[in-house]
C-alpha cells in the first residue's frame, strides 16, 4: 500500500481532500443552476459556444498534454463532426438521423480520419507531425468549400435538424442545448480522468516524457500515439455535432488555423495534461473572445463619444484578440510553461534545472544515433 | 496560344514564384539545420518585409515606376533596408522567444513560435489595417514577347535576384569564417562552442541572414503582384516550409530546388487542375513527402525521433 499512498501524494487528485470536493460541488451546482438564473438568452448560447470549445480543449489535451503530440490541425475534426451532422440531418442529402445518433457516428467519423491521417504520420518526430497536422487542417475546410455539388461552397449547408428528445423539439432555444453540453463535459471528464489513469495513459506520458525510453519499456508508442489521435479527434467531432446542430448551419470558414489555434491556445494558457486546468483556460479565452473584448470596445466607444478622443472611437478590443493569443502563448511558454492550474507531473517535467534537461537531450540523441548507425 | 505554349508561359509564372518561394524556404532550412526548430513566424518576417519595403518605397517618395538608371539605386536602397530591418527581427524574435526556451522541451519553442507569428500579423494588421494594400510599381515592367509567350521585366528581376542572392549565401557558408562557424554549429553545437564558435551569436547570425533573405522575398513578392496583405505570410510561409522538406531540411540547396518546384507545381496545377485545389494540393505534397521520403529529395537520413 505503500507505493498508492506515495501516488496519491505525488499526483494529488481534484476532489480528493474536503477543500477540493466542496470546490468542486460549488462548480457542478453553479453551472447546473446557471441557465436558471440567466434568463438572457444570448448568454446561455455563448455557454453552450463555450461549452462546445471546453469539449474541444479537453480532446486536443489528450493529443497535446497527455501524448505531447503538437496537433496544429484539431479545427479539421471539429469541420469533420459538423459536416457530418450537415450532410445525415438535414434535407441537403435528403437524409436525418437522430441527433443522439450523431453523436457517436460523428465521434466515430472524426477519430476514423484521426487514424487515417496518423497511421502513415505517427512515425514522424513531433515537429514534423505538426506541420502534417497543418497542412491536414489546411486541406479538410479547402475540400469542404470547393466540393459545393454537396457541400454548397462557401454558403454552406443550412436547415440542420435540430435535436429532439421524445416530442421535445429543442429548436432555437439554447437551455437544453446547455444542459446536454454539461452533460457531454461530465462524461467527458470521468472517461479522460479514466484514461488517464489506465495503462494508455500511462504510456502516452511516457512517451511525451522521453519516448525512445518508453519504447524500450516495450510501449508500443506508434499504436498508443494513434489511440491518442484518434480519442482526441472524436471529442472534436463529438463538439462539432452540438455546434451546428444548435446554429442550425455549418459553413467551410469556422474551421481554418486559426480555429486550432485558439483551442491551442485554451490548453496552453491553462495547463497542459491538467483536467481543471484545461477547462478554465477554455472559458477564460471563449468569454474573452465573447463577452470581454466586445464590452471593452463598447466602453471605449462610449468614453471616446464622451471625452471626443477619436482614437477611443476607433479601438476594436476584439479585432485584438489574435494579438492577445499570440502574447499568452509567448508569455505563458516563457514564464509559466505549466499553464495557470499546473498538473504537478508536467510542472516537474517543464522546470527541470537546465543541466539536467541538456545531459537528458543529450543522452537522447546519442541513443538514437547509434540506434541509427546499429 | 497552343497547348506547348501554354505550358512555357506556365513554366515561366511558376518559375518566378518559385523563386520567391526559395527565398523564404532558404530562412526554414537554415535554422532548422542550426537549432531544428520549425520557425514558424518565418513567413510572416517574410510579410513583414514587404510591408518594410511598402514603407521604405512610401519614405522615398515612390508612388510609380521610377524612370531611368535611379531605378537601380532606388530599388537597391529598399532591398537593402528591407534586409537589415527584418534581419534584426529574426535576431529579435530568436533572443526573446527561441534562446530562452533551448533547452525546453520540443513542444515549448514551436508553440512561442505560432504566438509569434500571430503577434506579428496583428501588429502589420493595426498598422496596415485588414485588407490588402496597393504596392507602387517601382521598377518599369517592360514585356518581352517571345512568340506568344510572355516574360515581364519582373519576372526576370526576381529570378535574378534570387539566382544572386542564393549564390552569395552558399559563397558565404561554404567560404567565410563565419559561414564555417555556422556549419560547424550545426553539425555538432557543443563540439563547435569547444573550438571557440560563439553559439550565441552565430545562430543569431543565422537568423539575421534567413529573415533578410525572407525580406528580400518579401520585396520581390510586393513588386510582381503590386499589393500586400498582413495574412499573406502564413500560407506562403507555409508553402515555403513544404519547399524546405521537398529539397530536404537543413539543405540550402534543397531549400532552393524545393521551392522551384512548388512554385512550378502551383503554376501548373492552377492550369490543369483547378485554381481553388491549388493549396490543396502544395498540402497533400508537402503529407506525401514526409511521410515517404522524410529527408527530402536532397537530404540524408535524419534520426526519426529525437
Amino acid at each position: 500500500m505503500a507505493s498508492l499512498e506515495a501516488r496519491t501524494t505525488l499526483f494529488p487528485r481534484f476532489g480528493r481532500d474536503a477543500r477540493s470536493r466542496a470546490l468542486l460541488a460549488a462548480i457542478v451546482v453553479l453551472a447546473i443552476v446557471y441557465p436558471i438564473v440567466d434568463s438572457n438568452a444570448s448568454h446561455v448560447s455563448a455557454a453552450v459556444d463555450a461549452g462546445v470549445f471546453v469539449l474541444l480543449a479537453l480532446g486536443l489535451n489528450i493529443v497535446v498534454g497527455y501524448a505531447g503530440l503538437l496537433d496544429l490541425g484539431y479545427a479539421a475534426f471539429f469541420a469533420i463532426g459538423s459536416y457530418a451532422y450537415g450532410f445525415f440531418a438535414s434535407p441537403q442529402l435528403g437524409v436525418h438521423l437522430a441527433f443522439w445518433l450523431m453523436l457517436p457516428i460523428a465521434g466515430l467519423a472524426a477519430a476514423m480520419f484521426g487514424i487515417i491521417l496518423g497511421a502513415p504520420t505517427l512515425r514522424l518526430r513531433g515537429d514534423y507531425l505538426a506541420i502534417v497536422t497543418l497542412g491536414f487542417g489546411e486541406i479538410v475546410p479547402v475540400i469542404f468549400l470547393n466540393a459545393d455539388k454537396y457541400t454548397n461552397g462557401p454558403n454552406g449547408i443550412n436547415a440542420l435538424d435540430p435535436p429532439f428528445i421524445g416530442g421535445y423539439n429543442f429548436g432555437h432555444n439554447p437551455t437544453p442545448f446547455y444542459f446536454v453540453v454539461l452533460g457531454l463535459i461530465a462524461l467527458s471528464v470521468i472517461v479522460i480522468r479514466r484514461l488517464r489513469d489506465s495503462p494508455l495513459g500511462r504510456a502516452w506520458m511516457a512517451i511525451r516524457e522521453d519516448e525512445v525510453a518508453a519504447a524500450a519499456m516495450g510501449i508500443d508508442t506508434v499504436r498508443a500515439k494513434l489511440y491518442a489521435f484518434a480519442i482526441g479527434a472524436s471529442f472534436s467531432g463529438i463538439g462539432g455535432v452540438v455546434y451546428s446542430s444548435k446554429l442550425g448551419l455549418v459553413t467551410p470558414d469556422n474551421f481554418r488555423f486559426s480555429t486550432s489555434a485558439f483551442i491551442l491556445s485554451m490548453v496552453v494558457l491553462g495547463g497542459m495534461g491538467n483536467i481543471p486546468g484545461v477547462i478554465l483556460g477554455a472559458v477564460i479565452l471563449f468569454e474573452l473572445q465573447s463577452l470581454i473584448l466586445t464590452q471593452l470596445t463598447l466602453w471605449s466607444h462610449q468614453l471616446g463619444a464622451f471625452t471626443h478622443i477619436g482614437f477611443l472611437n476607433e479601438l476594436d478590443f476584439v479585432n485584438l484578440k489574435f494579438l492577445l493569443y499570440g502574447l499568452a502563448l509567448v508569455l505563458m511558454m516563457l514564464f509559466r510553461p505549466e499553464g495557470l492550474l499546473p498538473s504537478a507531473r508536467r510542472q516537474l517535467e517543464l522546470h527541470a534545472p537546465p543541466e539536467v534537461a541538456a545531459a537528458e537531450r543529450q543522452e537522447l540523441y546519442d541513443v538514437s544515433t547509434e540506434a541509427q548507425s546499429a | 496560344m497552343s497547348a506547348f505554349e501554354l505550358l512555357i508561359q506556365q513554366l515561366v509564372n511558376g518559375l518566378s514564384l518559385g523563386a520567391i518561394y526559395a527565398l523564404i524556404a532558404l530562412g526554414y532550412t537554415m535554422v532548422y539545420g542550426i537549432i531544428e526548430l520549425i520557425n514558424f513566424a518565418h513567413g510572416d518576417v517574410f510579410m513583414v518585409g514587404s510591408f518594410v519595403a511598402l514603407l521604405l518605397a512610401g519614405s522615398l517618395g515612390v508612388s510609380g515606376a521610377v524612370a531611368g538608371p535611379a531605378v537601380v539605386i532606388v530599388m537597391l536602397a529598399i532591398l537593402l533596408g528591407t534586409m537589415l530591418a527584418t534581419g534584426l527581427l529574426g535576431v529579435v524574435i530568436e533572443r526573446a522567444a527561441y534562446r530562452p526556451l533551448r533547452h525546453a522541451p520540443r513542444l515549448a519553442p514551436l508553440i512561442t513560435a505560432i504566438g509569434v507569428s500571430f503577434i506579428l500579423q496583428n501588429v502589420v494588421q493595426l498598422r496596415a489595417g485588414p485588407s490588402p494594400v496597393s504596392f507602387p510599381d517601382v521598377m518599369p515592367n517592360p514585356i518581352i514577347d517571345a512568340g506568344n509567350v510572355i516574360i515581364s521585366a519582373k519576372q526576370l528581376m526576381i529570378v535574378g535576384v534570387s539566382i544572386v542572392m542564393m549564390a552569395g549565401l552558399q559563397w558565404f557558408v561554404l567560404n567565410t569564417r563565419l559561414g564555417r562557424a555556422m556549419r560547424a554549429t550545426a553539425q555538432d553545437r557543443q563540439a563547435a562552442a569547444l573550438m571557440g564558435i560563439n553559439i550565441n551569436s552565430t545562430i543569431a547570425l543565422t537568423f539575421f541572414i534567413g529573415s533578410a533573405l525572407a525580406g528580400v522575398g518579401g520585396f520581390v513578392f510586393g513588386i510582381y503582384y503590386n499589393s500586400v496583405w498582413f495574412i499573406n505570410g502564413y500560407i506562403a510561409g507555409l508553402k515555403a516550409f513544404t519547399a524546405a522538406v521537398l529539397g530536404g531540411i537543413g539543405n540550402i540547396a534543397g531549400a532552393m530546388m524545393g521551392g522551384v518546384l512548388i512554385g512550378l507545381l502551383e503554376a501548373l496545377s492552377a492550369q490543369y487542375v483547378s485554381e481553388r485545389y491549388v493549396d490543396a494540393i502544395v498540402f497533400a505534397i508537402l503529407i506525401l513527402v514526409l511521410v515517404f521520403r522524410p529527408s527530402g529529395l536532397l537530404g540524408q537520413h535524419l534520426p526519426e525521433s529525437a
